[in-house]
């Protein structure tokens, strides 16, 4: 087993790509076969992330399972991959719903074949991001996450696809831009990419120096936004988060899964892992500003999830909601470096974003069970459909509350961690941000009413239109997700153990 | 096994049989109610257990029962939770662990368990009866069966879970859990049946009203974890953390930081225990089936708030400007409502606005000091008002038995109009709702409610708070007023409508819940003797005051016996009942009632008052400010300039850079200078040797000049 733990990060990276070229020469007519080759195909990353967990010692500071191949030598830079107790989680975040995601699509019937092989392609693309200690691999497989995805909206979506898409794509390749220049910047200067030895490098820069005719400070003020403004897009936040709501309603059902479960995250993650350890000094100049807009789209991400017609545009937001206590915990930790506040700020921030990748999941997938069957999502034409589907009704009230922040679940324990570490350091912005937690109960429940409650709708009682209650298929889809979130909810420690280690160590 | 690990295990079995019950029983309606009852009665049974074992330990306050765990690792420090009985939570649990029981049990009955099938029901909606042909071919019309009966007990289990966790918290983390999935269940039993409007309506409004006041407390929370880095009771009450924190100033309103957390904690009850100005969901909360009132006004969620600010009674003590609040807001929470109250004709809704009422008085008496008697009136409201809400449940049922007999669905078997004579139809429900009412009216002697309201009023004159006295004594006095008048209206004088003719007691099912409570509504009372009673007083030893006080760090003092409050509290008992039944004897209709003024009767205008203030503007913000202009008008606007300005450069360029100058001056323009040329140099191609000799003789003639003069003359 000494080629396992020695490749094992490569094997969970490659593995999708390897069995999507596979793919390739399946007869494309076999639906049925596609379908559960891919499936099992994700699978076998998802096992292995168990491995990796199992065997990831928390107690031990920095990257663990390094390998290093080379890639670019030219330009100093190698194939670099790691984790910490930050990535891990992230990493099995993504392992976990992209099997869940290709679940779900079993009802997608068009070109079954390229669809099942850009989920896995994307797969890599993600997993990349999170594995990445190389800043020029991490570029590039935060570009690669972004082909697939664009063209899972531009030919699976809905109505609205080709503006969704082309926004989509241009908007994050608009803030990559920056991103691209900036890492540029630094493997200029450095003649390396490789984050660890940046990372001491970098800070260990004398202040008085100049940098391209310009002072250390002004230098790390303008990469700190360039890096800033890339990850605010695809985070989002507000007011760049315009987006969003678009991408995710016109995309398919596992596309606004992976979009909203992983693909959201990766602005987060770009945050913990360069944006603060990189420019800590920034981090803490500019904290009130990022807190500022942590906080507008805490709050505008509530009102204007509140103010839809169209279910999925209102999960679609209050993905904005939730992910802005993400930021408002990176903005926190940055000010406040170095004291518990700030760890347990990033511990809440962290987990917010395995969180939110649960209960986004399980709510955009609930939509989809609903919008496959009725073919509508405005939130008009449903309510009184709980007498139809009762287990359905169920299972959307558990999903809600999880996304509500119920007490029990698991939001709750992250959002409250998140507000603790804030309080202290950003008191203003973290009691602004309450109204947007009050809100987020108005918008839930909104949704509950428009849907499940009210008059039982005939409509959809009987004859052409009947409703059908929730397939088994579904079911499986949405049960790993549920018991996750209680779990969590009620027995944080075993994942937040891990976090906190690497937390501590880092900040 | 451990006393403390008994503790653990008593919030369990009720949350096991929720999930029981959803998951494999919710199509069987007698499993359902049993694994739901014996949870219930597991989780009692613990408890009772508990409770005698805290009454055995001498000293309890110092030396309670506590246990705790590593929960939430906070970088090099954990977050502990745990478990602790101390002589409040002891008596708490008493409480709660009989009120759930009985409730749990009475639903059986309620929800007509044994009855057929409705004709026409359907989930979502009440059922409406079922037809049954008899022996003899007559078809009546009975009672049906709840259709949703399974998921009912599914909820109320979870409801007591969250209770049972509150109660058992050694922190206030647990403690919002616990109350906050009592909020979940609270909105999921209002709204149970969903398909009304109105309950689905009462349903968001009861659980968005309560989370205004729980993001406070959340946030009271936070400061105080962020404050102390602890959040058990027993850490934060050691001295020195107090003492701490009622020096460190919290910059808002020139507060203490204690007064601030005391404060922002006070908010989440004002909301949770419907005190002005949040009280407006919990009337609207009677939409959900009476044994879920029962749960919510008496045995758990509203009782939840007042122990909630009872436990951080220590810490609110310390600012005087939060106590002042405090008992302002209960003092006037009391008298708001019970004027309310006097003009409602709907038999739950008089309870639910005596029971805003209560609770004011209970957060009145916390603010004046009176820690005691606040616990000691929680306690018996709970008993004598779980008593009542069963009893009005059980005089709906049996009208909604006459309704169905004479087939006037257009009769509203809720209000009270329609009852009258119902004493003889209804004996038990009749004798038990009486002694229900005459505890709330503080009765003399014999009920509960007198000896707890007398302890507020005796505290309040004592500790010269004469507001709250005054203010107090008249809420009291309306108190036994408009009970008298529910009870006349309800059971007294003859039926003043068929359908209370054909009223019928209910099953024993809910009859004997409704005769444990009543034994507890008279009995409690004689714990809490005062010692300087006239006669009474020192008969029995005053328990209650000498274990509950056992909480406090310092055992706070019984009050002097004074004639004057003890005169009033007789006084507005006896008077108001006196006039309530003098009012209401001879009423026959709501025409003749006096007291029906618009102004009470629409509850001040609350609900207008708040729709235009807040839920309208919020509204339009929302769909209209942020949907709209901000994120489509303005934000997407900005983007859609850049699709337009990248197509406008490039056209530019192309337009007034790559077409006129690259395209036709340097493309076109050379292909034409190059064709100009060669067309104009055409006419000197003649062919004649001539003149292409004379042409080369020309050239040579001017460029030896040139080079001549240029070059040669120049270097001479």
């Amino acid at each position: 087993m000494d080629f396992l733990n020695t490749h094992l990060l490569s094997l969970i990276l490659f593995l999708p790509t390897i069995a999507a070229l596979i793919m390739l020469f399946l007869p494309s007519g076999e639906t049925k076969l596609l379908r559960w080759f891919a499936f099992s195909a994700s699978l076998i990353p998802f096992v292995l992330t168990l491995v990796l967990w199992s065997r990831f010692d928390p107690d031990k500071t920095g990257f663990q399972f390094q390998v290093i191949y080379p890639w670019y030598e030219a330009l100093h830079s190698s194939l670099h991959l790691g984790v910490d107790g930050i990535s891990i989680s992230m990493v099995l975040l993504t392992t976990l719903l992209t099997p869940l995601a290709i679940l779900a699509s079993f009802s997608v019937t068009d070109r079954v074949k390229p669809y099942m092989m850009l989920f896995l392609f994307l797969e890599t693309g993600m997993l990349g991001v999170f594995m990445a200690l190389d800043l020029l691999i991490f570029f590039v497989f935060w570009e690669i996450g972004l082909v697939p995805m664009y063209f899972l909206i531009n030919q699976w979506g809905s109505a609205n696809k080709d503006y969704a898409s082309m926004k989509f794509m241009v908007y994050t390749m608009g803030g990559s831009l920056g991103l691209l220049l900036g890492i540029q910047l630094l493997g200029v200067l450095f003649g390396t990419y490789d984050l660890v030895a940046l990372y001491e490098r970098w800070n260990a820069l004398d202040a008085g120096a100049i940098l391209l005719g310009m002072s250390v400070h002004t230098v790390k003020t303008i990469a700190f936004w360039a890096f800033t403004i890339a990850f605010a897009i695809k985070v989002p936040i507000w007011p760049f988060h315009t987006w969003l709501p678009d991408a995710h309603t016109e995309a398919p059902t596992a596309g606004s899964m992976i979009l909203a479960g992983v693909l959201l995250k990766l602005g987060a993650y770009g945050f913990i892992r360069l944006v603060l350890p990189l420019y800590p000094l920034e981090a803490k100049i500019f904290a009130g500003a990022l807190a500022f807009l942590a906080v507008a789209a805490i709050v505008f991400g509530a009102f204007g999830s509140f103010g839809q017609t169209d279910f999925k545009r209102l999960v679609a937001y209050s993905s904005v909601n939730h992910m802005g206590f993400v930021v408002l915990g990176i903005a926190a930790a940055g000010l406040a470096a170095g004291t518990a506040d700030a760890q347990i700020a990033m511990n809440g921030a962290v987990l917010q974003m395995f969180n939110h990748g649960l209960s986004a999941a399980g709510m955009f997938f609930l939509v989809g069970v609903i919008y496959e069957r009725t073919h509508t999502r405005n939130l008009e034409e449903f309510g009184g459909l709980f007498p139809l589907m009762p287990v359905y009704g169920g299972i959307l009230i558990f999903m809600s509350m999880a996304s509500l922040g119920l007490p029990g679940l698991n939001g709750f324990v992250s959002e409250f961690l998140v507000v603790r570490g804030a309080y202290p350091v950003l008191k203003i912005y973290t009691v602004i941000s309450m109204l947007g937690l009050l809100f987020t109960g108005a918008y839930i429940l909104k949704g509950i009413k428009k849907v499940l409650h009210g008059p039982m709708n005939e409509h959809w009682a009987r004859g052409e239109h009947k409703l059908t209650e929730i397939n088994t298929r579904e079911i499986f889809v949405v049960v790993p997700l549920m018991i996750l979130i209680l779990v969590i909810g009620v027995w944080p420690a075993w994942i937040l153990e891990v976090i906190n280690k690497a937390v501590v160590a880092l900040f | 096994m451990a006393t403390e690990t008994l503790i653990w295990l008593i919030p369990l079995p009720p949350v096991l049989a929720f999930f029981l019950i959803v998951l494999f029983t919710n199509k069987n309606k007698a499993m359902s109610h049993s694994v739901a009852v014996g949870a219930a009665f597991l989780s009692w049974l613990g408890s009772m257990i508990v409770f005698a074992l805290a009454l055995g330990v001498e000293h309890l306050g110092e030396h309670p029962f506590a246990s705790s765990i590593n929960w939430l690792p906070t970088g090099e420090t954990w977050l502990k939770i745990g478990v602790l009985i101390d002589p409040l939570s002891a008596a708490t649990l008493f409480f709660v662990a009989w009120t759930v029981l009985m409730i749990f049990i009475y639903s059986v009955g309620y929800h007509n368990y044994g009855q057929p099938a409705g004709d026409h029901d359907q989930a979502g909606l009440p059922p409406l009866g079922a037809t049954v042909t008899d022996d003899l071919g007559h078809k009546h019309t009975v009672l049906s069966v709840e259709p949703m009966y399974s998921r009912f007990f599914a909820f109320i289990g979870l409801f007591a879970f969250g209770m049972y966790t509150l109660v058992l918290s050694d922190n206030l983390l647990t403690l919002f859990v616990g109350w906050e999935i009592m909020g979940l269940c609270s909105y999921l039993l209002i709204g149970f049946w969903y398909g009304k409007p109105s309950a689905r309506n009462a349903a968001v409004k009861a659980f968005m009203t309560t989370r205004i006041g729980d993001v406070f407390m959340l946030l009271g929370i936070v400061f105080l974890y962020s404050a102390t880095g602890t959040l058990s009771y027993r850490e934060i009450f050691r001295e020195e953390v107090l003492h701490t924190l009622s020096i460190i100033p919290s910059g808002v309103f020139g507060l203490s930081a204690a007064g601030l957390i005391a404060l922002l904690l006070f908010i989440g009850t004002i909301g949770k225990s419907a005190q002005f100005p949040l009280h407006v969901w919990l009337p609207d909360a009677m939409e959900g089936p009476t044994p879920v009132s029962a749960m919510i006004h008496a045995a758990t969620m509203v009782s939840a708030g007042v122990y909630a600010v009872i436990r951080m009674f220590p810490l609110l003590s310390l600012d005087p400007r939060t106590m002042t609040i405090v008992a302002f807001i209960g003092a006037f929470t009391a008298i708001f409502a019970a004027t309310i109250a006097v003009a409602q004709n709907d038999i739950k809704r008089v309870l639910a606005y005596s029971t805003i009422s209560q609770l004011g008085f209970m957060i009145a008496a916390l603010g004046i000091g009176a820690y005691v008697a606040a616990v000691f009136h929680l306690i018996t409201h709970a008993f004598f008002k779980a008593l009542l809400f069963l009893g009005s449940g059980s005089v709906i049922h049996g009208m909604e038995h006459g309704v169905l007999h004479t087939g006037n669905h257009k009769v509203d078997p809720q209000d009270m109009f329609n009852m009258g004579g119902l004493r003889k139809k209804m004996p038990i429900t009749f004798w038990t709702f009486l002694i229900g009412g005459f505890a709330l009216s503080g009765f003399p002697i014999i009920t509960a409610g007198f000896w707890s309201k007398d302890e507020i009023l005796a505290d309040a004159f004592g500790h010269g708070h004469l507001a709250v006295f005054i203010t107090l004594a008249v809420a009291a006095f309306l108190t036994a007023f408009y009970t008298m008048r529910q009870i006349t209206l309800t059971f007294l004088g003859k039926p003043r409508t068929e359908e209370a003719e054909h009223a019928h007691e209910t099953p024993w099912t809910m009859t004997a819940p409704l005769v444990v409570l009543a034994f507890f509504a008279v009995t409690y009372g004689w714990v809490g003797i005062p010692e300087h009673f006239p006669i009474l007083g020192g008969l029995v030893p005053n328990w209650f005051h000498e274990f509950v006080g056992g909480t406090l760090a310092e055992h706070p003092e019984g009050v002097e016996f004074n004639f004057i409050p003890l005169a009033t509290s007789l006084f507005v008992a006896l008077g108001g009942l006196f006039f309530g039944w003098l009012a209401y004897r001879n009423v026959q209709s709501a025409e003749q009632d006096k007291l029906q003024i618009p102004l009470l009767k629409n509850k001040y205008y609350f609900d207008e008052a708040y729709d235009f203030l807040f839920i309208k503007p919020l509204t339009w913000f929302s769909e209209v400010f942020v949907s709209k202009w901000m994120d489509k008008g303005f934000i997407d606007g900005i983007l859609h300039i850049f699709g337009p300005a990248t197509g406008g450069l490039g056209s530019f360029i192309r337009d007034k850079f790559d077409v006129p100058v690259i395209n036709q001056f340097f493309g076109d323009g050379s292909a034409e200078a190059t064709y100009w040329i060669g067309k104009n140099l055409r006419p000197i191609q003649t062919g004649r040797i001539q003149q292409y000799l004379i042409l080369s003789l020309v050239v040579l003639l001017v460029v030896g000049g040139l080079v001549y003069f240029l070059l040669l003359a120049g270097s001479a």
